[in-house]
């Protein structure tokens, strides 16, 4: 092989690079993300359902937000109806009322913590507010 | 073909690297304006573009001043630009990708640029400007690349490009057009509320970039063993080209002074009267017009007269007064003097900072490294054919 | 080997261009989100063209003019940067001079030129930042309003370039540790956007007036220049009123109900 010997060291150099994460956080504990259902909104819940069933929301919030911010900030269309004929108020406080705990850090928030572990870094609060924000 | 710009002399990687440390300098100070804002700029609520937007304005007329050669050659069969052209259209490629770099480094949230593209909106020029933008980089690229490498296998240009080629001189004329029309159809800035605005930038434009591809068709011709105008007068005519354009940009402009002084509406003359004479004790850009202003006659004196013209040593000097005094009236001049005074009729000057001022170096930088990459490819390709 | 080469790297290309082509048409097809509705709230507040008039005669004191822009001010998290630099403002005070440029002459009292006028975003018909934008980030809603969606703003500006009545304003630095007490009804801005008054849409959809409209003491009168019976229509109709700078086709929704001899 033409200049094997180099061929092969770089390419043993690249693979220990890019392996480099692995072994960087092998052995660290996986203790996975804090989902906290238990605020006091959720438990004061008759029925324990966001605004569509979990399993859906678990897969598709982010489109709904999405959606929900195209309908709201554009169209002027503040109120969803989800698909069982309920109604809520289309805001990110909706969504804080029952998931924001005050007795948190807000990096153990139900969605800080998933969207840590999953290393998905949404900028919503760059501009909108926790609750405990307000008034700082 | 690219491989030709991985081998060079000493000199030439000296350059390189220097070009590469501008460039970390410029990418350093991004990085700070990125993370505190536009803030670190002299840029504010009053004149909120600057000397990025001045820099883009100008750029995208060298962009398209390639058009010079390539019409006359392409068009009229004018043989004597034929070394120089593939020269042009590769000052053509780093001016369109300086131009954009400005833009994106103007930005207030940069990452959100394809919104432009996710979002279209005809009724945009800023949209416009960015299709024709692209559009034009694309063509000089394919028309650029093609060219040189069938030359470099010494085999004919392949007959699908002529049609791009000839596609890319309209296109040319359209990329400042539209620029133009950023500025010429807002309401309330009456010194850019101009018909004869993209007139005014098409007539610098044809000045400033043939001036800055002769001067580094000099360089060339010092540096290499490749001679783009082998005693054609390939320059010559060029200059002629810039001549004459500059004295259409002048007097373009004493068409404006004209419109706004003698028909003597307040707003028409506040932005010029600020340029040139100052308002309300605010002059920091007086000093600035008025080397533009002579540097423009005294350049296009020196051009005018064959003695002159034809020396060696004045040419060059000629040539930097002309691109001086366009970079000057083209850039801070026309966008600054666009915001003063605001809307409320009060004057908030622009002062630059140093961030802005590395990041402005680091873009050109940028420029500089693909024009000498781009060139040295072109070069490479000629001299083993003149071999 | 390099034919060899050539032919890898062209059927590499062609099936990665395939895995990405595909992967597009998947997520393409999924289709809508969820059978669902969505509905403007019916307690809002509509009008098919919302207008304002400001009456100059019940501008007396500066505690006039500062309760109604605090109240703007506040509501909205406009940060206060203390320096004209990099100064964010929604709506302030500008005096006659220089709110109305074209409509001086040299013979005016001194104050009747410094008297104060409240000055705004004018939410044109025609507005010129709208047609520049272009992600559509500000954009005209049915109800003449001319809003901004801070979540597409690029930041580029071209809007304050357009607009000839300095109304925007943009984040040259982060704007949150300059605000006294966010209000968490309503974002605050990030870094690089530019903003400006909103005529208070979020208030209009709970079906309650511009809150610097419901400070003024009848100094802001708001309503539907399009119905007949409204109170600004009658008094756009029926008096005297004047608007900033007409003569650019903008067609400003501020108007300035400015009776004899109350400039004094």
């Amino acid at each position: 092989m033409y200049k094997g010997g180099r061929i092969i060291a770089s390419l043993v150099f690249v693979v220990a690079l890019l392996s480099l994460p692995f072994f960087y956080n092998m052995g660290k504990g996986n203790k996975g993300p804090v989902i906290n259902l238990n605020t006091s909104a959720i438990l004061q819940l008759a029925d324990k359902q966001c605004v569509e069933p979990t399993e859906w929301m678990r897969a598709n919030h982010m489109k709904l937000l999405l959606q929900w911010r195209e309908e709201a900030v554009r169209m002027g269309k503040t109120e969803y109806i989800n698909s069982q004929g309920k109604s809520f108020k289309i805001s990110l406080q909706t969504c804080l009322h029952c998931h924001y705990d005050p007795a948190l850090n807000t990096s153990d928030q139900f969605c800080v913590s998933c969207h840590n572990y999953t290393a998905v870094k949404p900028n919503c609060w760059s501009c909108h507010t926790w609750p405990k924000e307000a008034g700082k | 073909m690219f491989e030709r710009a991985l081998t060079g002399s000493r000199r030439y990687w000296t350059w390189i690297f220097l070009l590469l440390a501008v460039i970390a300098v410029g990418f350093y100070s991004y990085l700070k304006q990125y993370s505190y804002g536009l803030g670190l700029t002299g840029m504010s609520r009053d004149v909120s573009w600057g000397l990025y937007i001045a820099q883009f304005t100008f750029l995208v007329g060298v962009a398209a001043s390639a058009v010079m050669l390539v019409l006359p050659y392409y068009l009229h069969d004018f043989k004597k630009f034929g070394k120089m052209v593939i020269l042009g259209e590769f000052l053509a490629i780093p001016s369109v990708i300086m131009s954009m770099l400005f833009i994106i480094v103007d930005m207030g949230q940069p990452l959100r640029v394809f919104n432009v593209i996710l979002y279209p909106s005809p009724h945009s020029m800023m949209f416009w400007d960015m299709l024709v933008l692209f559009g034009y980089l694309v063509l000089n690229i394919i028309i650029g690349w093609t060219t040189l490498g069938a030359e470099s296998k010494g085999s004919p240009t392949p007959a699908w490009v002529k049609p791009i080629i000839y596609l890319s001189i309209p296109w040319a004329v359209s990329i400042h057009t539209v620029t133009a029309f950023l500025y010429a159809g807002l309401p309330g800035r009456h010194l850019w509320l101009s018909a004869i605005m993209a007139a005014r930038f098409l007539a610098s434009a044809f000045a400033a970039g043939p001036s800055i591809l002769i001067l580094l068709c000099l360089l060339v011709r010092r540096v290499s063993k490749f001679d783009p105008d082998p005693g054609v007068g390939a320059i010559q005519s060029l200059v002629k080209i810039v001549t004459y354009a500059m004295i259409a940009n002048v007097f373009f402009y004493m068409l404006e002074l004209f419109t706004a002084f003698y028909s003597n509406i307040p707003e028409a003359k506040a932005p010029l009267k600020y340029l040139f004479a100052g308002l309300d004790g605010h002059t920091r850009l007086v000093p600035f017009m008025w080397t533009a202003t002579i540097l423009a006659f005294v350049g296009i004196g020196l051009l005018l007269f064959p003695s002159t013209r034809k020396n060696d040593k004045i040419l060059p000097l000629a040539l930097v007064a002309i691109i001086i005094a366009n970079w000057i009236d083209k850039g801070m001049g026309l966008v600054i003097g666009g915001f003063i005074p605001n809307p409320f009729d009060r004057v908030t000057e622009y002062v630059i900072t140093n961030i802005e001022i590395a990041v402005t170096l680091g873009v050109y930088a940028i420029g500089m490294l693909f024009i000498t990459i781009l060139y040295k490819v072109a070069i490479s390709v000629r001299e083993q054919k003149d071999r | 080997m390099s034919l060899n080469r050539r032919r890898f790297l062209r059927k590499a290309g062609m099936v990665t261009a395939l895995g990405l082509g595909g992967t597009f048409v998947i997520t393409g097809l999924r289709g809508k989100v969820e059978a669902s509705e969505y509905e403007t709230p019916q307690q809002g507040l509509v009008a098919k063209r919302w207008a304002m008039v400001v009456d100059m005669s019940k501008f007396k004191t500066k505690e006039d003019y500062n309760r109604v822009i605090e109240a703007c001010h506040s509501v909205h998290n406009v940060p206060g940067l203390g320096n004209p630099k990099d100064e964010i403002k929604w709506i302030w005070n500008e005096d006659y001079e220089h709110a109305f440029t074209s409509q001086n002459n040299r013979y005016m009292k001194e104050s009747v030129k410094n008297h104060p006028f409240i000055v705004l975003c004018n939410h044109c018909e025609n507005p010129p930042c709208v047609r520049a934008c272009p992600t559509e980030a500000t954009f005209q809603r049915p109800d003449g309003i001319v809003d901004m969606d801070f979540h597409r703003c690029i930041g580029c500006r071209f809007c304050m370039a357009a607009c000839p009545y300095g109304a925007r304003s943009f984040n040259f630095r982060d704007p949150r540790p300059f605000i006294k007490e966010i209000n968490p009804d309503f974002p605050t801005r990030t870094l690089g956007v530019v903003e400006k008054c909103n005529f208070c849409v979020e208030r209009l959809e709970k079906g309650l007036m511009p809150a610097c409209v419901e400070k003024s003491k009848g100094g802001l009168i708001f309503g539907d220049l399009d119905d007949p019976r409204s109170e600004v229509r009658k008094i756009v109709s029926s008096q005297y009123t004047i608007r900033r700078k007409p003569e650019l086709g903008t067609q400003p929704s501020v108007y300035y109900l400015v009776g004899g001899g109350d400039l004094v």
